[in-house]
């Protein structure tokens, strides 16, 4: 019996017949039938049309009709869920059957019906499932789960599902911990809701360890991924647990392996730099990684992707390994290329049998493979400057051949060498010289070019090679045009006398001829350059040029660190994040980074990249804009002050940052306020801080002793005396009774008293003002100190600052108008409003839980934070909530309490925070949410102000 | 995870198809036809992103397998399940071909069913899913112990034995399969040279033996304290090797190996392969080849091979070829050789030299002289010459110690298993420039 005979259907009147032949009474026939309809769907062609017909077969006690009629029911169900329910019943009664395959088979089809109807029905059976006396059932069930929670997240957690899943990592069969371990992380990656976090502590970490022993190869992988995300605890628990996976390296399937190095190389982050542990791990990873290349090209592939990532992050484990990269003649072309890999690591030592490797490549027959082997010998000369000469003289062979391509290759090679290693090797230039008729390709085009250019001096007929490409000059492409342009100014720089005509001749080319801004551009600058002042020319077009470094393909070390902790995984294959080829998949923040390096891990004498590891290794993708900002942000202010100054005096500007005198719009910002300015002070009525003119010692009772709520930082200087003839002014900012405050001390150096104070602030990015005038007992004689608080108002014009707290002020007394500039602690800005409601009573929603969610995970920024009084959560929630940090929720998991807080900004934005605080440690972990990413950084430092402060 | 799972014809046509995720729509089949097997340009890596979709494949024959997924999977185990599928199905239905998976879809869709379940790979060992999926159903009747006994074998710690197994006589085949790579010089030098071995096992044992498997490795022998035994000098002349690297079957005990460093298992029943592993130092050559090409003018060329065999005189080489490629404009060539048959192969560009055995310290040569068309083209790279042998040795030195079975339950000792040992080496690729 073949079951092709399926795939050739009649065609008229096909699904008609084939009604017929489900509903016959012959069992045999039913099947027949069932299978044809298979083929019919895999093939493409719709049958659901048959499906009410296909659904009465489903009731039998043949297993093998039962399972196609499940499957035909998963492909189709969505299309018809009215339909689908009335399977429910059996999927039910299959639940209830002794055969434990059949009560699996049950669960696992009901959990691909994606009908919420079914749903609905599937969570008893599934309950039940998940405590079946029967493994096989279990494990089936524990993926059950996954596919629930994909369909209905919300579900899964109201049903409890996920406690049930996690007592399933302690079950008997490994196996069912495997799925479990798969389920859970799968939950966790997919869903930012806490509740749904898989919570890893030493316990689960010790039963994942010793399952990893017994079950299946696939399982053993399901636990290693799982395994990395962990953050062990200190170096003796990462120590242990890489001890423990390292017999997975000898395991034959190279998923193992690799998820296995996967841990292993975070494993080694975490033990810290020179240990010998480390060493001795690093020796006992190369073998492993050389024998993946020894299986299938595919997995080669995959290998050699990672090898690459690798090799990167700790170059020494493959040093001696450089032979088995060396290119096998029948390798798939894919693997060929990959083999590239390896050859940054080339030192000196090893150089000599690169290089005949490389020459002997470049001979092959595939063009990309030839021309990167040509490449990499450049590369290798670049690196290795003892191997420098060695690598022209190859390159030199190579030209030899004259096979076009190569010769190409070779001279964009040789430039890079030339600047690289400059007057060393120019005598090779004739031979260049020689190829040049052959050069098709713009690269190469341009690059002798630019040789000849350079060393014009050196080659008698420089200007017939230069004239020769002329001629073209308009079929060339702009790269060359550009290219030819330059050289051929060069040459007229170098020998005025012979050239004259031809660089004219290539001027107007360039600027007449040409409909190309750029070339145009470049030419008239020439022209005007060489026409106005020769010399200056010759210092712009003949100036030393920087050298060239060999690192070039190298990855960034921030994606570098996020690419290691995704081995194995297709980021690594493509060497790009997951957010970069995953649709609108929440991704966990730290599973992306690599720990800080403790104290002890300085770098090493290995000499890997050990440079410790940004805490925000996550690239920023939608990262909102707080303000909208500009560029003129300075020339702004710059107009203001100027239309504020009484007698300008150039030097004081030094103060400022040095500034494009550009744009002097924006003059009317402190126009007004200004005139009132100059009217005398004029205190504003209702404010509620007109105490604000009481002497020294009062004021500073007010602003630093009583009733001080939240954190005020102590007084700074902001602006010495000696910058503003005799005025210090230092100050800070503070909160009371709701009201912000700057609180400013003035102190009169000079010799004079002073008097007709007042302030005014430039546009920021918090549209912080003055509410009122300022009020400064006058005069103020000298040596004399007045202690002054300043009302702030939040509704001034408000404009994106960088740094983003900065606040530019002015201050005008009778001598002259002053600057300075301080930055605004990010906590006076934050509201006494700003408590999330954590579930809103009359619609039942989890408020807070929902806007953590919304925000997208790659917002979250996690950082590890002080706690040197080493306070409890209670304490510490009390202290945040005095400065305006609200605490929404406190859960304890596993001995760590975590409270759930949230705050806002004046000016609207929502900061959520979670704080993981460990007991007796000096450190927590705090998370911060919040769509405007920019004000992350001083939320963190605000906190542990804060904290460490009070 | 997975997301599906798609079989292809070398037309393009679907012959399975089987979505696990509810991310991967119907036209994901389409996408991978029309952007990898219908490229205009062969496509060069074995992993393709379509609008944000992966596609994995690999092609066996001329049929194309592909997963599908939107997620970022674990790539390693994506490949090692495709190439397990492989050995699933073709354990079940033989050589991987169209007629053979049209005639076995529904045996497919029922394994796809079984070993991945919402795209996570589940237990795939073959004799295992043949307890309980055979091509002609389940039996319906089966008794309940049967059936906890199959559920309990899935999921099992010894997932890939099933228990009960009886055989009148216990016997076992024990092959040492190596495969040499070399890559020499003209001049004679070796550039690199590597083994790569395989330890198959045949094993028809009796219930659930536990056995332990002992090597001349290096390693272990020093660990234990043997120093090198003079009598035990090996066909090699050394009495313990290196071992670069291995890796085993799943049976094996890896945390045992890692720490004692012993191999102690329950084998599977019937064929598998328990081990490989690699080495690089003291690998004994069986053969040498001594080129010599001497360039006559433009349009001749004299080609001298010489191969030298290099083991005991008392052994033989079997199956040796020597192919010495020609240039492409190569208008004809007359060999002379003194053994065996050689013929110029105008189709593959090379003169193929065939002998059928040849013994150890012995030479032989082959000449030839190559009468070439005049062309302008760029001179002609020469690809190396390569060569195929088998001999009865372990190139590596590898010699097994022992294989001890112990099985505690039944009434036969490790004295009454018959044990049959063999080495045989291959020629990987063994080529000279």
């Amino acid at each position: 019996m073949t079951d092709s005979k399926y795939f050739t259907t009649t065609k008229k009147g096909e699904i008609f017949e084939l009604k017929g032949e489900l509903n016959s009474d012959k069992k045999e026939k039913k099947k027949e039938a069932v299978k044809k309809v298979i083929a019919s769907m895999t093939v493409g062609k719709d049958v659901s049309a048959l499906f009410p017909d296909v659904v009465n077969c489903m009731q039998t006690d043949n297993l093998e009709l039962k399972k196609l009629v499940y499957l035909y029911l998963m492909n189709y169900a969505k299309s018809q869920p009215d339909m689908a329910i009335m399977a429910v019943n059996t999927f039910v009664k299959d639940c209830e059957d002794t055969n434990p395959l059949i009560r699996a088979l049950a669960v696992r089809t009901m959990g691909c019906i994606r009908v919420d109807k079914i749903t609905e029905y599937l969570c008893e059976p599934l309950r039940k499932c998940l405590k079946d006396e029967d493994p096989y059932v279990r494990k089936t069930a524990a993926v059950c789960v996954a596919k629930l929670h994909d369909i209905n997240a919300q579900l899964v957690e109201d049903q409890g599902f996920l406690d049930q899943l996690r007592e399933l990592l302690s079950d008997s069969n490994p196996m069912v911990v495997a799925n479990a371990v798969a389920a859970l992380s799968e939950i966790s990656d997919t869903s930012p809701s806490p509740a749904a976090q898989m919570e890893m502590n030493q316990q689960t970490i010790n039963k994942l360890l010793a399952a990893l022993n017994e079950c299946t190869e696939w399982g053993q992988i399901f636990i290693l991924d799982a395994l990395s995300n962990y953050v062990p605890k200190d170096d003796r628990e990462a120590q242990s647990i890489c001890e423990r996976v390292t017999p997975r390296l000898a395991h034959s399937n190279a998923g193992v392996v690799l998820s296995a190095v996967k841990v292993l190389m975070k494993g080694m982050e975490y033990v810290g730099m020179e240990t010998e542990f480390v060493t001795t791990l690093q020796k006992k990873l190369a073998p492993p990684l050389v024998t993946l290349l020894s299986s299938e090209p595919e997995v080669q592939y995959v290998a050699l992707r990672n090898i690459n990532l690798i090799v990167q992050k700790r170059p020494d484990i493959l040093k001696h390994e450089m032979k088995v990269f060396f290119v096998k003649y029948n390798d798939p072309i894919y693997v060929k290329l990959e083999n590239w890999t390896s050859y940054p690591s080339a030192t000196q030592e090893n150089i000599a049998q690169v290089l005949a490797e490389l020459k002997e490549y470049a001979t092959e027959v595939d063009v990309d493979f030839v021309r990167k082997s040509v490449r990499a010998i450049g590369r290798c000369a670049i690196k290795v400057e003892q191997a420098a000469e060695r690598c022209v003289s190859t390159l030199l062979d190579l030209i030899q051949t004259k096979v076009n391509y190569v010769v190409q290759e070779a001279i964009v090679v040789i430039k890079d060498i030339f600047r690289k290693y400059p007057n060393k090797y120019e005598s090779i230039i004739s031979t260049l010289c020689e190829n040049l008729e052959s050069l098709d390709e713009p690269d190469a085009r341009a690059s002798m070019i630019w040789i000849v250019g350079e060393y014009a001096e050196r080659i008698d007929n420089a200007d017939e090679l230069l004239e020769s490409f002329l001629e073209g000059f308009h079929d060339e492409s702009t790269q060359v045009q550009l290219q030819l342009l330059t050289a051929i100014v060069k040459l007229f720089l170098k020998k005025p006398t012979e050239t004259q005509e031809l660089v004219q001749q290539v001027l107007s080319l360039a600027t007449q001829d040409s409909d190309n801004p750029d070339l145009r551009d470049r030419g008239y600058i020439y022209w005007r350059l060489l026409s106005t002042d020769p010399a200056a020319a010759k210092e712009v077009v003949l100036a030393e040029k920087p050298l060239i470094s060999s690192e070039t393909d190298r990855l960034e070390p921030t994606l570098l660190d996020e690419l290691i902790c995704y081995i194995a995984s297709l980021a690594s294959v493509y060497h790009k994040p997951p957010s970069a080829f995953v649709e609108g998949q929440a991704l966990v923040v730290r599973r992306t980074q690599l720990p800080v390096r403790s104290a002890s891990g300085e770098p090493g004498a290995t000499g890997a990249t050990e440079s410790p590891v940004p805490q925000q290794a996550q690239p920023v993708q939608q990262q909102q804009s707080v303000i909208p900002s500009h560029d003129t942000a300075m020339g702004d202010l710059l107009g203001d002050l100027l239309s504020m100054d009484l007698n300008p005096q150039p030097q004081q500007q030094m103060s400022m940052t040095p500034a494009p005198q550009q744009d002097m719009g924006g003059m009317d910002l402190l126009g007004g306020g200004l005139d009132s300015l100059l009217g005398g002070p004029s205190p504003v009525a209702g404010m509620p801080a007109s105490q604000a003119s009481m002497g020294g010692g009062l004021g500073d009772i007010l602003g630093l002793g009583i009733s001080s709520t939240t954190y005020v930082p102590p007084k700074q200087v902001w602006l010495p005396a000696p910058k503003a003839k005799g005025l210090e002014v230092s100050g800070t900012f503070s909160i009371r009774q709701n009201v912000r405050y700057m609180d400013l001390t003035l102190k009169n150096n000079a010799m004079a008293p002073m008097g007709d104070f007042a302030i005014q602030f430039n546009k920021n990015s918090f549209g912080l003002s003055p509410a009122s005038a300022l009020q400064v007992p006058s005069p103020l004689s000298p040596g004399q100190t007045a202690d002054v608080t300043l009302p702030l108002g939040t509704n001034g014009p408000v404009q994106k600052m960088d740094p983003l707290m900065n606040l530019q002020v002015a201050m005008k007394n009778n001598i002259d108008v002053f600057y300075f500039s301080c930055l605004i602690p990010i906590h006076l800005l934050f509201t006494e409003d700003g408590q999330m409601e954590y579930a809103n009573q009359t619609s039942d929603r989890k408020v807070f839980l929902a806007t953590w969610k919304d925000i997208p995970d790659s917002n979250e920024v996690q950082k590890e934070i002080a706690n040197p009084n080493q306070l409890d959560p209670k304490g510490i929630s009390d202290k945040l909530q005095q400065s305006f940090i609200f605490t929404i929720a406190q859960r304890n998991v596993d001995g760590r309490d975590m409270l759930y807080q949230s705050l806002k900004l004046t000016n609207g934005i929502w900061v959520l925070a979670e704080l993981k605080i460990q007991p007796r440690s000096p450190t927590m972990t705090l998370s911060l949410k919040t769509r405007a990413l920019d004000v992350i950084p001083q939320v963190q430092q605000a906190y542990e102000l804060i904290i460490a402060n009070m | 995870m997975i997301g599906g799972l798609f079989i292809y014809n070398h037309k393009g046509e679907v012959l399975i198809s089987r979505v696990y995720r509810d991310d991967i729509g119907r036209n994901a089949v389409d996408a991978f036809r029309v952007n990898v097997i219908h490229a205009r340009q062969q496509v060069r890596s074995p992993v393709t992103n379509i609008a944000r979709t992966s596609f994995f494949h690999i092609k066996r024959s001329n049929i194309w397998l592909a997963c599908v997924t939107k997620q970022n999977v674990n790539a390693g185990l994506v490949f090692e399940f495709l190439n397990k599928m492989v050995e699933v199905m073709q354990s079940y239905f033989g050589k991987i071909s169209e007629d053979n998976i049209k005639n076995n879809f529904v045996l497919i869709y029922e394994l796809l069913d079984e070993i991945l379940d919402f795209g996570y790979p589940q237990n795939a060992d073959t004799s295992i899913l043949k307890t309980f999926i055979t091509q002609t159903g389940i039996k319906a009747q089966v008794t309940k112990e049967e059936q906890s006994q199959i559920t309990s074998q899935v999921t099992g710690q010894i997932s890939w034995r099933r228990e009960g197994i009886k055989y009148r006589r216990n016997e076992l085949f024990l092959d040492v399969l190596e495969n040499v790579n070399l890559l020499m010089s003209p001049q004679g030098q070796v550039l690199s040279a590597h083994v790569a071995g395989r330890i198959v096992m045949k094993s028809y044992l009796s219930g659930m033996p536990e056995c332990k498997f002992g090597i001349n490795d290096k390693l272990v022998l020093d660990k234990s304290g043997r120093s090198d035994d003079p009598s035990k000098v090996s066909a090699t002349g050394k009495s313990s090797i290196a071992i670069d690297d291995c890796t085993f079957h799943q049976c094996v005990r890896l945390s045992k190996f890692e720490t004692e460093h012993s191999i102690s298992f329950i084998p599977p029943d019937g064929e598998y392969e328990l081990m490989r592993y690699r080495t690089t130092k003291d690998i004994s050559l069986p053969f040498r080849v001594i080129p010599l090409v001497r360039e006559v003018g433009r349009t001749k060329m004299e080609v001298k091979v010489v191969i030298k065999s290099n083991f005991k005189p008392s052994l033989l080489a079997q199956k040796i070829e020597v192919r010495i490629p020609t240039p492409l404009n190569t208008s004809g060539v007359q060999v002379i050789c003194m053994k065996g048959k050689a013929k110029y192969k105008a189709s593959e560009n090379a003169i193929v030299w065939k002998l059928k055995r040849m013994g150890g310290m012995k030479e032989s040569q082959i000449s030839a002289e190559i009468e070439l068309l005049p062309s302008d083209k760029k001179k002609w790279s020469r690809p190396p010459i390569s060569m195929n042998f088998e001999v009865p040795f372990a190139p590596s030195g590898l010699k097994v110690r022992y294989l001890k079975v112990f099985e505690p339950k039944l009434n036969y000792s490790d004295h009454d298993v018959i044990k049959w040992v063999r080495y045989i080496g291959r020629s990987g690729l063994y080529e000279t420039r």
